[in-house]
């Protein structure tokens, strides 16, 4: 292959290119990799795909999917079908946002810093805290950097306490750094949905570097923050996950005295995309400033004195501290992060409240409407924000198969027949009658 | 009567009165560029050679201050909290910790004030 | 006249609203039951237009790769297709959760078992994960593979990884990450291994080392056997830094120089944009050996179609919650059959032929310590003869011209390094631009070092202070003080 349209020195120029360089041909470029090395032959990979071909096989892998557009969507879970207002995909298309790079000249990347600086701003606004950084990979990330970040900051540090009431996916990513620091995890039981904290304050000791806890929790039972806030003060760090959305009307995190709070952005405005990209947000107070990972924007001034944003506190990142940084991650979420103040500044507070008003009368609409048919248990508690688990006395799996033929995503199975299902604002009387009607036929 | 003595790392060591003022030598400021943190000891701590007392960081560094005597820290200088420039202005003025010296043979392996010169120009 | 620098909170406005939501067609419930609400919630009130306005005009105020030329060494600024972001947006591949049926995401799933063996192929490895979402996940996902795999030896004592001084920070800070003890070796003067230096840092505790080929200074790794030799010798893994993938695909291949382990950077080699610092992919590809410690769940094939296999007794866990950055997988699997294995090995071509031509008129007025055949990039020492221009100060200069400057003071073992890597996407006619400012730049060091020290004069924005945003420590709206508020 001489030419293709992503590459512009054709023959001719290349040609012009190697005279230039004395050589007759590009392989002399490569003359430094030892013999044996040099990969023999062309590397069996189908030759290139032109535009419209490789439209077409896109095309027919969509068609072996069933999207959302196509089924009414109550899983949840930690990612959710929440409205992304239109306006975001028109600002994330701009190439000055998405084609740029971290801003490490900020005298020409001040729209990504000045984002960025509003980003952080607006999560702590959200979370009541005193410091965001630029955002993380995704909640299960900023969860493990946050239980990392205590761990580096208490002197014996040898276990951690962790809510068995958590995502399992964010637990078994914890999981998995702490098995290679060395550090155990204890996990608090649940009882009726709830976190049994009753127990956890004779588990924590010097050697305890945090408490991890996460409201609504996986099951959408509300836990009782500020009790986590009083029991771990001057003892040891309190982590909280959170929903974004539900601090919408939830009281601030920041006001029950939480040292780390972290949560997904994806509810904000970022699309679905099978699992990712999302961002994780971090927010701190302003005691552990320095101890947080990740970049930070802030504001300064340019040499003409005009307000202007750059990345400041680098001395905590690897560039720089290397093996003693805060944590290794050289990059942040910033395209999703964009996504994440644009939703917020679209749905300001009373859109925002409105999404919370809707997705609990909604979900309270379906729950009720579930437990009246007769064929639910309450097995977690009876406090749920947009999401709730119940036990069906059936065979779940056979309920929700019923549900898909409807094409209904009823939620998401757990163990015991037990169903976690979500509902946001987007959904209408009409789906939710509809899921009830398909339930009722198993009377 | 005070004597003072510098590390191979720029830092130096101001001996009062058995006590130790540790600080970073104009030199080290000057590499180091606007100095806009400085992490300052706990008080009481044990230390021993070589034990981290401290970090000095500028925009694009950070480097680790490291006790160049054994002792215990009975002061630090909480002015560079607020104001870690004056590292900058008067190095030798504002050291950033004192410890109570336990071994004061230790001072033997330090540099005085004519072999910190020299060393600093075949450094150059 | 200041550039556009309005923060969205000076733009709200009390009732203004920016939002659209169907009216609430079931009875409404007392949010009382949620127990204690907060009191206020402090976010912006802004109109759609003007949220529109805000950020159309911060983003110009970015310089991006389709705005102009983006040398930025051992970060691969290519070209990012269109099609890509056609494709990874499409609702079929794109508006998927990740809790749906296997049989609802076939087509998906299909495309991420097809992006795996691709993998495979350019790097001559014998398995891959997709989770890690960055090429610094990747890494810290490659080191718990060696730590799993040494502890299920009962190697528990191998607690070292050799890091030589010239890599990336990601390399020893990952290191720490995972509990390793870091052992740092000196380079040469070339930038290579010291093979002396790693002969005498090896011992039983050598869990592995950690290495990118070519290096950081763009230069091919010809002892890379003799060290694979040494590591292996005494029972340590061998980890690839796929950072400078660009330079060798077709041409040769990590696992044939004897790796072990290695990540990729979708967003460097792959073509992903860079998104204004993320987000990335950074999926692992590994040996035989160390298949079974990749992170749960891996894409697999049945008779029944294609599925997530969790089921893995042996595997490190997982990294990061469902599957890895799926939507950015989508554009790296575009790219790569819009390429085919001959358009990659063009690409490879022409980055390298791109670097060496740069190469070559540059060294006329820089410095050029390592004077060989490059590959992707290249790495300059300041100004030829005139160590006391500063590097930062021409690659402020180079703002003035619309470019952005190459990586600069990087890697750490060249003074006032500059590290420059076109990439192939770039035409000639762009680098004899490029080398002209260049050359501009440096006849004004010489003969008119202000012009450089007050620089950039035309930017929208001048030299911006970092001292002392470091100091005063600004890091949101609120910690703004009055005075730093407007209030139109």
């Amino acid at each position: 292959m001489t030419s293709h349209r992503y590459i512009p020195n054709g023959e001719q120029v290349t040609q012009e290119m190697l005279e230039e360089l004395g050589i007759s041909s590009i392989d002399e470029l490569f003359a430094d990799i030892p013999k044996n090395l040099r990969f023999q032959g062309n590397l069996p990979i189908e030759d290139a795909l032109s535009e419209t071909d490789m439209l077409r096989h896109a095309t027919e892998l969509g068609k072996k999917n069933q999207n959302l557009d196509d089924n009414i969507c109550f899983l949840g879970g930690g990612v959710y079908d929440h409205f992304r207002p239109l306006i975001i995909d028109h600002i994330i298309g701009r190439s000055e946002f998405y084609t740029s790079y971290t801003p490490y000249q900020p005298e020409i990347a001040q729209g990504t810093l000045q984002m960025i600086f509003e980003y952080q701003s607006l999560i702590c606004q959200l979370t009541g805290m005193d410091t965001s950084n630029a955002s993380m990979y995704d909640v299960s990330n900023a969860a493990a950097e946050a239980v990392l970040l205590a761990i580096n900051n208490t002197r014996k540090a040898k276990r951690v306490l962790i809510s068995e009431a958590i995502n399992p996916e964010y637990f078994e990513v914890i999981k998995t750094y702490l098995h290679f620091r060395g550090i155990e995890v204890i996990t608090l039981p649940v009882v009726d949905g709830k976190t049994d904290l009753s127990r956890a304050n004779d588990l924590i000791s010097p050697e305890t570097a945090c408490l991890v806890m996460q409201n609504p929790n996986y099951y959408g039972t509300l836990e009782d923050v500020k009790q986590l806030g009083s029991m771990t003060e001057g003892k040891t760090f309190s982590v909280l996950i959170t929903d974004p959305i539900s601090l919408g009307v939830l009281e601030k995190p920041g006001n029950y005295g939480i040292d780390i709070v972290v949560g997904d952005g994806q509810s904000l405005g970022n699309g679905m995309n099978l699992g990712g990209p999302y961002l994780g947000y971090m927010a701190v107070s302003r005691k552990h400033i320095r101890r947080i990972p990740g970049r930070v924007a802030g504001l300064t001034r340019d040499s003409r004195n005009n307000r202007a944003f750059v990345l400041t506190l680098q001395a905590r990142e690897q560039h720089i501290r290397r093996y003693k940084a805060t944590s290794n991650i050289c990059s942040n979420q910033s395209l999703n992060s964009l996504v994440a103040s644009i939703y917020l500044n679209v749905m300001g507070p009373q859109g925002l409240q409105e999404v919370c008003r809707q997705a609990y009368a909604k979900a309270t609409y379906l729950r009720n409407g579930l437990l009246e048919t007769g064929l639910f248990n309450e097995t977690r508690g009876n406090t749920y924000f947009k999401e709730f688990t119940l036990q069906y006395r059936g065979d779940a799996k056979e309920l929700l198969d019923a549900l898909k033929q409807e094409n209904i995503l009823g939620g998401i199975e757990l163990d015991n027949n037990e169903i976690l299902i979500a509902v946001t604002e987007k959904r209408t009387k009409e789906e939710l009658d509809k899921y009830l009607e398909v339930v009722r036929r198993f009377q | 009567m005070s004597k003072l003595f510098f590390t191979n790392e720029h830092e130096y060591v101001q001996v009062k009165d058995g006590i130790a003022y540790v600080g970073i030598s104009d030199y080290a400021q000057d590499q180091l560029g606007d100095i806009v943190y400085v992490e300052l000891p706990e008080l009481e701590l044990d230390v021993a050679v070589g034990d981290p007392i401290g970090v000095v960081e500028s925009v694009k560094s950070a480097s680790d201050i490291f006790s160049p005597v054994s002792g215990k820290v009975v002061e630090i200088n909480e002015a560079l909290e607020d104001q870690p420039e004056l590292l900058n202005e008067d190095p030798m003025e504002n050291w950033i910790a004192a410890v109570q010296l336990s071994d004061e043979s230790e001072l033997d392996e330090l540099m005085d004030e004519v072999e910190y010169k020299a060393f600093l120009e075949s450094e150059a | 006249m200041s550039h556009y620098n309005t923060l969205i909170f000076e733009k709200s406005t009390p009732g203004q609203i920016g939002y659209s939501l169907p009216k609430l067609d079931v009875p409404e419930v007392d949010l009382s039951n949620l127990g204690e609400l907060r009191q206020d919630l402090d976010l912006p009130e802004v109109s759609e237009n003007e949220i529109m306005r805000h950020y159309l005009n911060l983003s110009l105020l970015n310089h991006s790769v389709d705005t102009g030329f983006y040398p930025l060494g051992s970060c691969t600024m290519k070209y990012n297709p269109k099609i890509n972001e056609d494709i990874a947006k499409m609702p079929s591949l794109a508006y998927l959760h990740p809790k749906q049926p296997l049989e609802t995401i076939q087509g998906s799933l299909e495309l991420m078992y097809g992006l795996q063996e691709q993998l495979k192929i350019i790097a001559g490895m014998d398995a891959f994960t997709l989770q890690p979402a960055a090429g610094a996940q990747g890494e810290l996902t490659g080191l718990m593979i060696i730590k799993a795999f040494h502890e299920k030896n009962g190697d528990v004592h191998k607690n070292e990884i050799i890091v030589p001084d010239s890599a990336h920070g990601t390399n020893p800070a990952t290191v720490a990450m995972v509990g390793y003890n870091l052992i740092e070796i000196k380079s040469q003067a070339d930038g290579g291994v010291d093979l002396e230096a790693l002969k005498a840092a090896v011992n039983e505790n050598t869990a592995g080392l950690m290495l990118t080929n070519p290096s950081t200074l763009g230069l091919f790794e010809q002892q890379i056997e003799e060290i694979a030799r040494i590591i292996h010798d005494v029972g340590g893994q061998l980890y690839y830094d796929g950072a400078n993938m660009n330079a060798i695909m077709g041409k040769a291949r990590p696992g044939d120089m004897g790796f072990d382990v290695m990540h990729y950077n979708v967003h460097k080699t792959f073509s992903t944009p860079h998104g204004g610092g993320g987000p990335g992919g950074g999926p692992v590809g590994v040996k035989a050996h160390l298949a079974e410690f990749l992170p749960v769940p891996v894409v697999d094939k049945s008779d029944d179609g294609y599925f997530f296999n969790y089921d893995r007794p042996h595997s490190i866990g997982k990294v990061k919650a469902y599957y890895g950055n799926y939507g950015i997988l989508v554009r790296a699997y575009t790219y790569i059959k819009s390429l085919g294995g001959p358009g990659l090995e063009l690409a490879s071509d022409m980055a390298v032929l791109n670097a060496n031509y740069m190469m070559k008129r540059l060294k006329k007025t820089y410095a050029l310590p390592f004077d060989q055949v490059c590959k992707h990039e290249f790495v300059l020492s300041g100004i030829k003869d005139h160590p006391e221009i500063s590097t930062l100060d021409i690659a402020k200069r180079m703002l003035d011209f619309g470019v952005h400057p190459p990586t600069i003071y990087f890697p750490l073992i060249v003074h006032g390094a500059i590290m420059v890597e076109p990439t192939e996407t770039e035409s000639k006619a762009t680098l004899d631009q490029f080398a002209d400012i260049m050359e501009q730049i440096a006849r004004e060091g010489i003969e008119d070092p202000e012009t450089l020290k007050q620089a950039p004069h035309t930017t929208k924005v001048g030299r911006v202070d970092e001292v002392y945003a470091a100091k005063a420590l600004i890091l949101k709206y609120g910690d703004m003080t009055d005075d730093q508020i407007r209030r139109d």
